[in-house]
């Protein structure tokens, strides 16, 4: 610390005069970031979320252009190549990709190159084949399509259905309001998974009835979460004014309401996304899924488990596909609601 | 006069993602036995930190750049001597928090465990320091109720904080922060969040406590009111540093801080004549990440010298209570006085005997 | 206290009779009858559906149903086990689905809380990323994805515990379908207490508490668990309802002759006498689990306890 002379010393004679600034008192502006992009740069140095986009990047692309590559399609059975393991000409070093079948007979592994033996070694199967001569590549491929497609149905179901439920609940009140909270009661006391499971009992198994269910069950999540929105932007004084200014019911929801309560939509729309997800896979699972010969991943996962232990690889890329998406969703949407709201941040 | 607290060349700061924040600057204070000290300031200007290192609740972020805190107390007769920065954050628990220097918080709403009794967190800290039975810790607990003005303490001692309203919230707070008689008591804004009727009733409260048991106080506020009705000695501070301190009459009636001028001038005083328009300080507390190279108020203040662009000034000495950091007590620096309303104010303020206390 | 609890029991029985109505007209929409046998003749199926009381009007169906349940008769299985009583059927599958349930649920709390309180305590810690990176990966993987690689790996490919369930060996049986179970409780769990404890940590009473100079275990166990606790029994519910679907699963991949595996061949059999029974069973354990959440709830918390009754 200075001592009092060596602080005076630094200052010249000359200086004490009276600045008479003209700008006093006014505030400096320091560079602040926007929110939105304040919240993009939150995103992208969330590694999770990251390799969450990046992962669901690739698999939309591979979906789309997985089965051709393979160059099979998801139908064409070939019953002389049934239960082919993994195989890749030229990259048989890889033990994943040998084409070489394991069976244990009294805990001793029996190895047999099965393309080998049948004399077609020039022949590539990336995942296989199934039980009835199927290339698993572009079956697991397909299949990830109608994940993908509950995926968008759940967006649709989240903020055509939910989002505006939980609007008009939260702002109009009332006899609707009441209404629709004692359907969401008593839908919130029945497990989802009893709902779901009799719907496609009482309909047809199929993607028509997966909509369906997952239209019953999946909107209440949200419609919640709008309709709290909304009662809490209501009371705010920029809506009094805007209701004072003579603003329509109409514009104050589309104008003053919606775009504040968008952050908590689009987070709560990706937490919804894996959910539906799982639905899907655990309805084809229990043998309520898309009917053969379409196959989803949880068909396939289904069928493969049947001879896990003699061909393990049937299950395991079905399977590791639907982690990785369901994984990729969830960090996604944790990184997009950390983005959003700092101070939401969990873990 | 005995000093129990001994303040010197305190520095604390906080290293944020946007750089490093110097939020307390090279503090001196001091604090004399059964008296009170007011630390006034905006939000921001460092006032709570520097209690909060007294109280050592530290952030992770934090360091203690330099300084000392003394502390001082009378054991058996005998004036023992802490240096409370060297003491791990288990020492200060254990042997002075509570016992010595007790703090009570800005918010009663939120300071006070929603699953708890009322009894028994005054309690806890009864039986842990002082080693009191369950008995005899209730009966003091109830003695205390009846100290800081609950008259129904029995039932009280059985009811959970959402059942109280927020003034009696803050008086077991204050209960609390009584309960193993510390010397040193630290009331972090003690009546900002709370109603104005209440808030002269919790002031009055502390200061006939103090005048009972002989603790000392330390207020932190941004209110000049509250600050005119309780301190002995005030502290002004202003970007993390000490602009202004003296004795009450020091800094009401000679107040030599262009800061302090505009703090008195923005005071509302019914006393004065209302015609006159309520005078604010121009332009908003600096950000503490980018100070601006000088005086960290010379933007702000309009008798602002060029020196004040270029250098801080050191603090200088009035009299042997008063001290400020201006260049305008600078023997090279112009003659300005006070704006004349305030002058007026003041001079209205002595003579009329509407006395600010 | 006595209010709010009959208030709650309350709901719950509403909710029950709702969700029998909206299930009873649901499976009599269904497309198959079980008498759709084609050797049988309509005389016989006129018989039969006589017998059974399926010609009754709806209501009248519906109501000697209601009254049969409340007795404990479930009525008879149509096609799993032809003739054979519901009820005996359930007695022996329910305390193995619920011996799994509890033992995933207990486990799943007590691991998750510990995680959870150390990344609170540890932020930004080598076991705050663990508790991170398992919390991601249990809420994100179906359970069955666990079960069907400890099935694999520990069960067949190492044959250190039993593939498929056995009566003889039920401890062991029980303790991969545990584990699987017991991940998404565990994760949520998990991730609920760090968030739940980082808050409380915060919070103003923490400080004043820890200002008052207790011991650490004191203000940690007594002020911060007990906060921190209140709303974590909240995810007890969706914890139930992720259990139940996970069984359906799991205990078919473990053969586990439990309620979840009876529903998925009941639903694929078309015997919808047993659908009923289940899922009235499943209902009723879900709200069960939600009573007693609500009623905890309002144990632990004062607020709610002391609470006049203003709300409605």
């Amino acid at each position: 610390m200075m001592t009092a002379k060596e602080y005076a010393s630094r200052v010249e004679k000359q200086d004490f005069v009276l600045a008479n600034r003209r700008d006093i008192g006014v505030d400096k502006v320091y560079g602040s970031q926007s929110f939105f992009r304040d919240a993009v740069s939150r995103f992208t140095k969330n590694k999770g979320a990251v390799f969450g986009l990046i992962m669901i990047v690739i698999i939309v692309v591979m979906a789309f252009a997985g089965p051709p590559l393979s160059g099979y399609d998801y139908r064409t059975q070939n019953l002389s190549q049934r239960n082919l393991p993994p195989h890749i000409p030229g990259l048989e070093f890889i033990p994943i990709f040998s084409g070489v079948s394991t069976q244990y007979a009294n805990g001793q592994p029996i190895r047999t190159d099965m393309y080998e033996l049948k004399g077609i070694k020039d022949v590539t199967h990336i995942f296989g084949t199934d039980a009835l001569g199927r290339d698993q590549f572009a079956r697991v491929w397909t299949g990830s399509r109608v994940s993908l497609f509950v995926a968008l149905v759940a967006i649709l179901i989240d903020t055509l259905v939910g989002m505006s439920l939980g609007l008009v609940s939260g702002y109009y009140g009332g006899k609707v309001d009441f209404f629709l909270q004692r359907v969401v009661e008593i839908l919130s006391t029945i497990p989802t998974t009893v709902i779901v499971t009799l719907l496609i009992v009482v309909m047809k198994p199929g993607l028509t009835s997966i909509t369906v269910a997952l239209m019953i069950t999946e909107w209440i999540g949200m419609s919640r979460v709008a309709r709290a929105q909304t009662l809490r932007l209501k009371e705010q004084e920029f809506i009094l004014a805007s209701k004072t200014m003579g603003e329509s019911n109409r514009s104050i929801i589309f104008r003053e309401i919606l775009p504040n309560i968008f952050g908590q939509i689009i987070v709560m729309c990706m937490m919804t996304i894996p959910n539906a997800i799982f639905t899907e896979a655990f309805l084809a699972f229990i043998g309520l899924g898309i009917p053969a010969p379409l196959a989803s991943l949880g068909s396939l996962i289904s069928d493969g488990f049947k001879s896990m232990t003699m061909y393990p690889f049937l299950v395991a890329y079905p399977v590791i596909v639907l982690a990785l998406l369901m994984l990729s969703f969830n960090l996604m949407a944790d990184g997009l609601r950390d983005a959003y709201d700092p101070k939401m941040k969990e873990m | 006069m005995e000093k129990t607290l001994t303040i010197r060349n305190l520095s604390v700061s906080f290293s944020t993602s946007n750089g490093t924040v110097r939020a307390v600057r090279n503090v001196d204070l001091d604090l004399y036995k059964g008296e009170t000290l007011a630390i006034v300031g905006e939000s921001g200007s460092g006032k709570s930190v520097t209690v909060k290192a007294v109280m050592g609740i530290t952030s992770n972020n934090q360091t203690i750049e330099s300084g000392s805190i003394l502390y001082r107390y009378e054991q058996n007769e005998n004036w023992t001597e802490r240096e409370l920065l060297k003491l791990t954050h288990n020492e200060m628990r254990q042997q002075i928090n509570g016992t010595h220097i007790a703090m009570v918080f800005q918010d009663p709403m939120t300071s006070l465990d929603p699953t708890m009794t009322i009894g028994m967190q005054l309690m806890e800290g009864m039986m842990h320091h002082l080693h009191l039975s369950k008995q005899a810790a209730r009966k003091r607990a109830l003695e205390l109720l009846e100290l800081v003005g609950i008259t129904d303490s029995e039932k009280r001692m059985r009811n959970y904080p959402h059942q109280l309203s927020g003034g009696m919230r803050q008086r077991v707070v204050i209960a609390i922060a009584l309960s193993c008689n510390p010397d040193i008591l630290i009331c972090d804004e003690p009546t900002t969040a709370l109603d104005v009727t209440i808030q002269a009733k919790i002031l009055e409260l502390i200061k006939e406590i103090q005048e009972k048991t002989g603790i000392s106080v330390i207020y932190i506020t941004h209110d000049l009111g509250v600050v005119a009705k309780v301190a002995d000695y005030v502290a002004v501070m202003y970007a993390g540093r000490i602009v202004e301190k003296g004795t009450v009459d020091d800094i009401f009636y000679d107040p030599r801080h262009p800061y302090t001028w505009g703090l008195l001038s923005s005071m509302p005083d019914l006393s004065i004549d209302n015609s006159e328009r309520l005078y604010t300080i121009p332009g908003s507390p600096p950000n503490m990440v980018n100070l601006p190279a000088g005086d960290p108020f010379a933007p702000r203040n309009q008798f602002a010298l060029e020196a004040d662009y270029k250098e801080e000034s050191p603090t200088f000495k009035i009299s042997d209570t008063h001290f400020a950091a201006t260049w305008l007590l600078d023997e090279r620096a112009p003659h300005v006085e006070m704006p004349v309303s305030l002058r007026r104010r003041i001079d209205a303020m002595k003579e009329g005997g509407v006395s600010h206390a | 206290m006595l209010k709010y609890v009959l208030k709650r029991i309350l709901i719950s029985v509403v909710t029950v009779l709702v969700i029998l109505a909206v299930l009873f007209t649901m499976l009599h929409s269904m497309p198959g009858s079980p008498f759709n046998d084609e050797k049988i003749t309509a005389v016989q199926r006129a018989n039969l559906e006589a017998k059974y009381g399926l010609d009754k009007p709806l209501p009248v169906q519906f109501y000697n149903y209601l009254k049969a349940m409340l007795a404990g008769d479930f009525g008879i299985s149509y096609v799993i086990q032809k003739n054979m009583p519901i009820s005996e059927l359930l007695r022996a599958r329910i305390p193995v689905s619920i011996r799994i349930g509890i033992q995933s649920v207990l486990l799943g709390m007590v691991i998750g809380l510990i995680l959870g309180i150390i990344a609170a305590l540890k932020r930004n810690s080598f076991l705050d990323t663990f508790a991170t990176v398992v919390s991601v990966i249990g809420v994100s993987f179906p359970s069955y994805v666990f079960a069907m690689a400890m099935s694999y790996f520990i069960g067949f490919r190492l044959g250190w515990l039993p593939l498929l369930y056995s009566t003889t060996d039920a401890a062991r049986s029980t303790i991969m379908p545990t584990i699987s179970l017991c991940m998404f409780s565990l994760a949520t769990v998990a991730r609920f207490a760090r968030t739940e404890m980082v808050e409380v940590m915060g919070s103003d009473y923490m400080l004043l508490a820890d200002s008052k100079g207790i011991t650490t275990l004191r203000l940690l166990g007594v002020h911060g668990l007990r906060n921190a606790l209140i709303p974590i029994i909240t995810v007890l519910a969706p914890l139930t309802v992720e259990l139940m679907t996970g069984s359906l699963v799991v205990e078919q991949i473990f053969a586990i002759p439990g309620i979840g595996s009876l529903l998925v061949s009941a639903i694929q059999f078309n015997d919808y006498n047993v659908v009923l029974a289940v899922i009235f069973i499943y209902s009723i354990m879900f709200i069960s689990v939600m009573l007693i959440v609500d009623i905890l709830y309002g144990i632990i918390d004062p607020r709610i306890r002391l609470a006049k009754e203003e709300k409605r």
